[in-house]
């Protein structure tokens, strides 16, 4: 007989569910600006701190402190900010419009809006992202047309998807943002594989991708993180911690137990934990990364540490699985309100401004649903049928025709 | 008895024999706190506990591989993937493992796991969350592949299910969760309560696995069909007035091959229905069957009415989704021959 105790089954569970308070206590929040900045080229085993760490930069007065502070102009700054607020004034709007049955399915990014944005901002026009569906800011503040976005949601003639996805599974290619996949974490790899692709070739594009923490439970994410190691790709891989994967806390994912930017340790490579409601950290997290790889450094995995302040999809209700009120209490405030007080406090943006553009995405975002809607909604405009036959293959095969034939199109 | 839609027939099951068997335990993406996606496992965590059906994390792969560990053990767990889609990633498990454990074991291990997974299209899922994948299981030696039709079917099927020893792909037709869908968008939408099958015991009872239904009595034509396309392939019956025999085959893998064949030798006709797409789909293997077994009782070609040979469309749903149109085409067809 052996003295051991039986042996217990562990489940983890939230600290609290609908009906109780939120409580983030267990989030450790350093200062703004006391996170170390190590040099670009630092060799992994000086930076083992730094998955454990949060590089932040503003600071709750909304200045800018510390090493990290990239030092944009007033003029990048107000890019940025245009195109978190674009991001949120199309994605109530989407939201809204599928309510009215104008559209199958929406997400929102509400409250990530700066990660989208930020890296977008910091990659060149040929390097490629390989995003999640929270990610529309990516596109926003490269001012892709808003209209294309909106008939790919709305499936109409003129979606430039061609009916054939799902609404905002976007594919923008001479925006350097690649194809979505419904499968969650799918393309993971394939940002490592085109960062090889373009080392191999002796060309100097980066790739970035993304991935929620919910998803790094995939096989994809470590298996990414192994290639990327093994072949110094030039790549940054992006987790965005929302907290929440649908219905699960970021503990059903080993949340609890280390960080997701420590999950880089393992692999030798660099991990950064990174303020993802802070513009200013997220922008100079990125440059840090980027620069590592455009000077054959490899890759960096970052995790941005956010919360996702709206429900998963129009599917779910999040108040079933989270206190009603959990998205005010979080901790690191609100991307937009916190780079607005920062510009204010520069002297470079005021309450005034800020009202006028927000008016002025809202009427942008009005103005392209108005147009959208005009070409059709759901199910009342669609690509021409004969699109379901094509680009199964480059050429088409007897079955195809056959079939084409038989639908009569 | 209780009028029960498939979902509630579903949990119903789980609950059973959560109750029954404490070797039963459930876990996938969402299913615990939260109930599911699509709320099959509402209410199971709060009644029996967050040890025997709790969230897992996204990992499709990781969630077959530690089913199989468990059933290895002497468990018998089921394990939800939230849409049949991704299954994929869990697919290599599946096939290399699950599948032949017991016989590359010489019969000392084997996996008693049950995987359930919505399926199929006719909800506005896009490509990549309408997808009917049983012919790749039904390719697969050691893998049992089952799909009901009705709530009735499906708790007894899944009782059924869980308590085999054998790995088991339990797909439940999503369009069907709420109530019985024919193909055609332009009719109201009608539920489970005014169908007999919703009739369903409150406690524990099987429907064996292997065993067709014949879901419409003929003599002109026989249609084989499973899952939505049950519906689809009644509704062509009725609209065309054609005095078909419709098969419900209730499980793939194993297959009720005694049925079909009676049937067809009585008919001499034979018409299969599948949403999936038709090359290599599992009509194919049901038509080289019936042609191998009733070539001199056949009075006409075997038709095949299935998914057209590309990925999913999403804006074009309606035109993709069969409906029974298309099925009357065929049986008009066979008739002719
Ligand atoms: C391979 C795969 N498994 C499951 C799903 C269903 N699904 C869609 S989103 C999601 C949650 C993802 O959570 P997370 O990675 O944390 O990203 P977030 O939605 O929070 O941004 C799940 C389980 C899927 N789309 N693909």
């Amino acid at each position: 007989m052996s003295n051991w105790p039986p042996l217990r089954f562990h489940v983890p569970v939230p600290a609290v569910r609908p009906g109780d308070s939120p409580d983030f206590s267990h989030i450790v929040v350093p200062p703004a600006g006391s996170t170390r900045r190590p040099d670009v080229l630092a060799a992994e085993p000086d930076l083992r701190d730094m998955p454990y760490g949060l590089v932040r930069v503003l600071d709750d007065e909304g200045g800018a402190v510390g090493p990290w502070d990239p030092g944009l102009s007033p003029s990048e700054l107000l890019r940025g900010l245009r195109a978190m607020m674009l991001t949120r004034a199309f994605d109530s709007r989407m939201f809204q419009s599928h309510r009215q049955g104008k559209s199958s399915f929406y997400m929102t990014s509400t409250g990530e809006e700066a990660v989208g944005a930020a890296t977008s901002m910091v990659l060149g026009r040929d390097d490629m992202c390989f995003p999640t569906y929270r990610m529309v800011s990516y596109l926003m503040a490269r001012d892709y047309p808003l209209l294309d976005l909106i008939n790919q949601i709305f499936s109409n003639a003129d979606d430039p998807l061609k009916g054939r996805q799902l609404p905002i599974l976007y594919s923008a290619r001479k925006y350097g943002f690649y194809s979505l996949s419904g499968n969650v974490g799918s393309r993971f790899g394939h940002a490592v594989g085109w960062a090889m692709a373009s080392a191999y070739k002796g060309d100097h594009k980066i790739a970035i991708s993304f991935i929620g923490e919910g998803t790094t439970a995939e096989g994809d994410f470590h298996e990414a993180l192994t290639f990327a190691s093994v072949y110094r790709a030039p790549v940054i891989l992006c987790v965005t911690n929302n907290q929440w994967a649908i219905s699960s806390f970021q503990g059903i994912a080993g949340g609890n137990e280390t960080t997701f930017a420590a999950r880089a340790i393992g692999y030798g490579l660099p991990g950064l934990r990174v303020d993802g409601n802070d513009f200013l950290a997220v922008h100079a997290a990125t440059r840090w990364a980027a620069d590592r790889a455009r000077s054959n450094g490899g890759a960096t995995l970052i995790e941005f540490f956010t919360y996702r302040v709206a429900g998963h999809s129009t599917s779910d209700d999040p108040t079933r699985y989270r206190p009603a009120d959990e998205a005010a209490h979080w901790p690191l405030g609100d991307p937009v309100d916190r780079l607005k007080t920062h510009l204010i406090g520069l002297g470079d943006w005021s309450d005034a401004q800020h009202e006028e553009l927000e008016a002025a995405v809202r009427q942008a975002v009005r103005a392209a649903a108005k147009s959208g809607e005009a070409v059709g909604t759901l199910g009342q405009s669609k690509p021409d049928t004969s699109e379901i036959f094509e680009d199964v293959y480059k050429e088409a095969d007897w079955r195809i025709v056959e079939q084409r034939r038989e639908m009569g199109c | 008895m209780a009028t029960m839609n498939m979902v509630r027939a579903i949990n119903s099951a789980l609950d059973v024999m959560l109750g029954r068997d404490p070797d039963v335990l459930i876990f996938g993406e969402d299913v615990g706190y939260f109930g599911g996606v699509f709320r099959v496992t509402d209410g199971l965590a709060e009644r029996h506990g967050v040890a025997r059906c709790f969230d897992a994390p996204i990992s499709e792969g990781g969630i077959v591989a530690t089913a199989i560990g468990m059933g290895a053990y002497g468990l018998r767990p089921v394990v939800e993937i939230q849409f049949a889609d991704y299954i994929l990633p869990a697919y290599d498990q599946l096939v290399s493992e699950a599948a032949r454990l017991r016989y590359r074991s010489g019969g000392e291990f084997w996996a008693p796991i049950t995987v359930r997974s919505p399926y199929g299209g006719g909800i506005f899922g896009g490509q990549t969350h309408s997808s009917s994948p049983e012919a790749i299981f039904a390719h697969v030696s050691g893998l049992k592949t089952v799909i009901p039709s009705n709530p009735y079917d499906a708790k007894g099927l899944l009782i059924a299910a869980i308590e085999d020893d054998d790995p088991v792909i339990f797909l439940e037709p999503k369009r069907i969760y709420n109530g019985p869908f024919d193909g055609r968008f332009d009719r109201p939408v009608s539920n489970w309560a005014q169908h007999p099958a919703s009739e369903v015991p409150e406690g524990y009872y099987t429907v064996p696995l292997g065993k067709a239904a014949i879901a419409r009595h003929g003599a002109a034509v026989t249609v084989l069909a499973y899952g939505t396309m049950v519906h689809v392939a009644l509704s062509a019956v009725e609209e065309s007035g054609i005095d078909a025999e419709v098969i419900d085959l209730r499980s793939i893998v194993p297959l009720d091959l005694d049925s079909i064949l009676q049937s067809v030798r009585k008919t001499r006709r034979c018409v299969i229905v599948h949403e999936a797409s038709r090359f290599a789909g599992f009509g194919a293997e049901l038509s080289a069957l019936v042609q191998e077994r009733c070539f001199y009782h056949l009075e006409a070609p075997i038709e095949r009415v299935a998914g057209w040979d590309t990925p999913y469309p999403h804006a074009f749903e309606r035109d993709y989704f069969l409906g029974p149109d298309r099925v009357v085409v065929a049986m008009q067809r066979t008739l002719k021959g």
